[in-house]
């Protein structure tokens, strides 16, 4: 294993480990097979015996783990992230993305937050967007594993390209299910308060496969896939995300009264899933119904899960009751990877280098980021500060009904960052 | 007798589909009747979701179980909050006093969500009527965790009679003398039924040798008592010769029970892996356990298909020190390792791990089960001197990094301060 010693390149910053030891695992872990006492090739798949009889065998869990114990040598030099300095990858994106983004870097400046960013710009309408620009996020994903990312605009009119940058870099990270926490802010009211709802929606796949084609000249098809796969995927974790948070309730949203197959299979997907967790009550309604029941009595809902286009109209929606785009954070999961971002996707072209934008979201969503980094403490006083600011009302930008800049609110946020309450 | 072992064996080979088929066949559906249900009645669909882990974190059922459980199972996550280990637990409380089975139906349907559980011994009331089952058992027939893997590697720094002890113990952990099958059949006769299946023999067989060439061992011994059980333990040994025909490359021998504990205390160095049935593994890995150091040392591990489950090796409650802060942490937190290991976090296992094995090496720090001074009550006020389980903990966190402890110690004070 002396691979890994000469590769160190000089650097004595922490986070330079950090990337050389994640590349230098992924190395080591490819080369598992010849870490055995022998150095003989190890089977991954079962050996089918030449004289005994055959019977149903599966690779068996726990076979994978290199080692059992013991080995106090570490060949793979120190673990990642021992210096606790944690590296995200940023995609500001459209619009106001990168003055939000700005907004995250100069509070977490103030916090001494152990966040340091690897920055890509990613744009389709400013000419920025590329295959190897989309790959070098993609890499940096694959180390960092996390990411904050504002809205990469898409533009209406068809070149040539049905899928956008936005769906291949979900797709490529095959980030399934998108998470919107929408919760109202105290001291700021709406027509509903006190809301406490989270919209689980899966965005891989249904009506935004990008398949379309024109069968017949004036006649377009427009593919909506729904998989029993990803269905009970996305159900497993709605139900698991309600477990995860106390919640007791989920609900699946569909419209199978129409389309019986399609959203049939989601729906029962979901039902099936839900046998397995029998303390979380299941329930299911109808995608116009539930639209309705939302501005009427949203406080009836307490987890929602859905296919793909339905999941974006409610985010919105829901977002509009607790005051807009600019307040409501989202995130985005696959297996391996997070990704942070505002819960309504917008790029808000029309703010830029106004100095009115909204950061709450931003802010919000990034401080969820740092509690998934297991950094409890900053991630609380980020929010908190955020949360205070609100609170008070004084400093308000104009989304929310105030005068104040975008500049404003973060001076105020900075100067709540350090605050004790006092008992 | 010496006709029918001969004509079971043979019937292995050709008579295979009438005879030995159909013998199989009814055991298993006495065997695992109790799992098939259960199988249906909570999940019936043919794609599994995969486990909980998303965005890089998994979830883990934890399972805190009774004596020393808990307070063991705090320092795995505390251990785990230091060390920023991407690992959410969902904790599972199985009440053992109570006769109804929906605690541990919970906890089993938790590991099918998660597939990984981490968990402490519950305690089983033997005053109990005969239709209270062990929930442990359970458990494990439940999700079909067919092979209990045990570690046993002497411990730097440990004072033991043995040195340079390294047996890897495979024992079949669902069927055998813990069929819960018994009756009364005449008054004053009791028959418990010892349940030996081809399928599960074949099964535990194989991944011995395969655990074995995946970690270069060189030789196989199976354990049994089949001169007594010429059928049941029979069969086992059988299988084992049969999968041991398809691994030329490691040598397979075999052993009487008997023999092998007193091999085991007086030379245990000539073992390398050994595969056996229930009721012996059970007797054999407390005794090899005992050789190394004792319970609070050797983690174990329960493996089936599609589920796993760690504890420590020798199952022990340890009631009797519970909640007097000398409880060893080592098994548990080496199993918490294993399960790292499992979870493809190997970083941040062999990172804990180095730090466990470190404060090994410091007497100062040791239990009172393995010589350490840490003993009573009457020493306890004095913290400097003698170990505690908790000192030991610190001492670790330290070991693993300063920095995490700053972090962490910051935000103990502060999470005080704001309940989360």
């Amino acid at each position: 294993m002396t691979y890994f010693c000469g590769n160190v390149k000089g650097s004595v910053s922490g986070v330079r480990v950090t990337t050389r030891s994640t590349a230098a695992r992924r190395f080591f872990l490819s080369k598992t097979h010849s870490y055995s006492k022998h150095g003989g090739s190890v089977p991954r798949e079962p050996c089918i015996i030449s004289q005994g009889p055959q019977w149903p065998l599966a690779p068996s869990a726990g076979l994978q783990a290199p080692q059992c114990f013991g080995l106090p040598a570490n060949p793979r030099g120190p673990p990642a992230r021992a210096d606790s300095t944690f590296k995200v990858t940023m995609v500001p994106g459209d619009g106001v993305g990168p003055e939000l983004m700005t907004a995250v870097k100069e509070v977490f400046k103030a916090g001494d937050v152990p966040v340091e960013f690897e920055e890509f710009h990613l744009s389709e309408v400013q000419n920025m967007a590329s295959e190897e620009k989309l790959d070098q996020v993609l890499t940096s994903m694959k180390i960092n594993k996390v990411a904050i990312k504002g809205k990469i605009h898409t533009p209406m009119e068809y070149k040539g390209e049905l899928a956008s940058y936005e769906m291949r870099l979900r797709r490529k990270l095959d980030l399934f299910a998108n998470v919107v926490h929408v919760n109202s802010l105290p001291g700021y009211s709406t027509r509903h308060n006190n809301l406490d709802l989270v919209i689980i929606r899966e965005q891989t796949e249904g009506e935004y496969s990008s398949l379309e084609h024109e069968s017949v000249k004036g006649v377009i098809e427009c593919l909506k896939i729904i998989t029993r796969e990803k269905s009970r995927r996305i159900a497993k974790f709605a139900f698991d995300y309600a477990t995860k948070k106390g919640r007791n309730k989920v609900t699946a949203v569909h419209k199978a009264n129409i389309m019986k197959l399609g959203d049939g299979l989601f729906l029962q997907s979901c039902a099936e899933v839900a046998e397995l967790y029998p303390k979380i009550k299941y329930e299911n309604m109808i995608i116009d119904n539930c639209c309705m029941q939302l501005v009427q009595n949203p406080y009836q809902f307490d987890v929602l899960v859905m296919p793909n286009l339905y999941g974006n109209i409610i985010d919105n929606l829901a977002a509009g009751l607790v005051g807009g785009a600019g307040v409501v954070p989202g995130e985005s999961y696959s297996a391996e990877y997070a990704v942070f971002e505002t819960g309504a996707r917008h790029p808000f072209a029309q703010a830029v280098g106004r100095n009115i934008a909204n950061p709450t979201a931003m802010l919000l969503s990034a401080a969820n980021m740092l509690r998934h980094l297991n950094l409890e403490y900053h991630s609380h006083m980020v929010s908190e500060a955020v949360k205070r600011v609100i609170k008070q009302g004084k400093v308000r930008t104009r989304d929310l009904g105030g005068y104040s800049t975008t500049g404003d609110f973060l001076r105020a946020v900075v100067d709540n960052l350090r605050y004790r309450p006092t008992y | 007798m010496a006709a029918t072992h001969p004509a079971l064996l043979l019937s292995g080979k050709v008579l295979k589909p009438i005879l030995c088929g159909q013998f199989a066949n009814r055991l298993k559906a006495f065997g695992t009747a109790l799992s098939g249900r259960r199988e249906r009645s909570t999940y019936t669909g043919q794609i599994i979701p995969p486990p909980a882990k998303y965005g890089g974190r998994h979830t883990v059922t934890l399972i805190p179980g009774d004596g020393i459980g808990p307070e063991l199972l705090n320092h795995v996550r505390e251990v785990f909050r230091f060390s920023c280990v991407p690992v959410d637990f969902e904790v599972v409380n199985v009440n053992s006093a109570l006769t109804t089975e929906d605690d541990i139906n919970n906890a089993i349907t938790a590991i099918r969500r998660n597939g990984v559980a981490l968990k402490g011994n519950i305690e089983t009331n033997h005053t109990l009527p005969p239709s209270h089952k062990s929930r442990n058992n359970l458990l494990r027939t439940s999700l079909d965790l067919y092979a209990n893997v045990m570690h046993c590697q002497s411990l730097p720094g440990v004072q033991t009679r043995h040195k340079n002890i390294d047996i890897i113990i495979i024992r079949e952990n669902t069927e055998g003398e813990y069929s819960s099958l018994e009756h009364e059949s005449v008054s004053g006769v009791v028959e418990s039924l010892k349940i030996i299946t081809r399928l599960n023999s074949l099964r535990i067989a194989d991944y011995a040798f395969r655990l074995a060439r995946e970690k270069g061992r060189r030789r196989v011994t199976a354990v049994h008592k089949a001169n007594i059980m010429k059928l049941a333990d029979g069969l086992f040994l059988q299988c084992c010769k049969e999968v041991a025909a398809g691994y030329p490359d490691i040598t397979f021998d075999s052993m009487i029970v008997d023999n092998t504990t007193m091999q085991l205390v007086s030379k245990p160095q000539q073992f390398d892996v050994m595969v056996m049935p229930n009721l012996y593994g059970n007797v054999v890995s407390n005794v090899c356990a005992g050789l190394v150091g004792g319970p609070g040392l050797v983690p174990g591990a329960n493996y089936g298909r599609d589920y796993a489950v760690f504890e420590t090796a020798t199952r022990n409650t340890g009631k009797s020190i519970a909640d007097r802060n000398i409880a060893n942490p080592t098994a548990m937190l080496l199993a918490s390792c294993l399960m790292l290991d499992h979870l493809k976090l190997h970083d941040s296992a062999s990172m804990i791990r180095n730090a466990v094995l470190t404060t090994m090496n410091e007497t100062r720090l040791h239990t009172a089960d393995i010589g350490g001074q840490g003993t009573t009550s009457e020493h306890k006020d004095d913290a400097s001197l003698f170990s505690k389980a908790e000192d030991r903990r610190e001492r670790l966190c330290e070991s693993i990094g300063k920095s995490y402890l700053v972090i962490s110690v910051t935000q103990l004070c502060s999470s005080q301060q704001y309940p989360l």
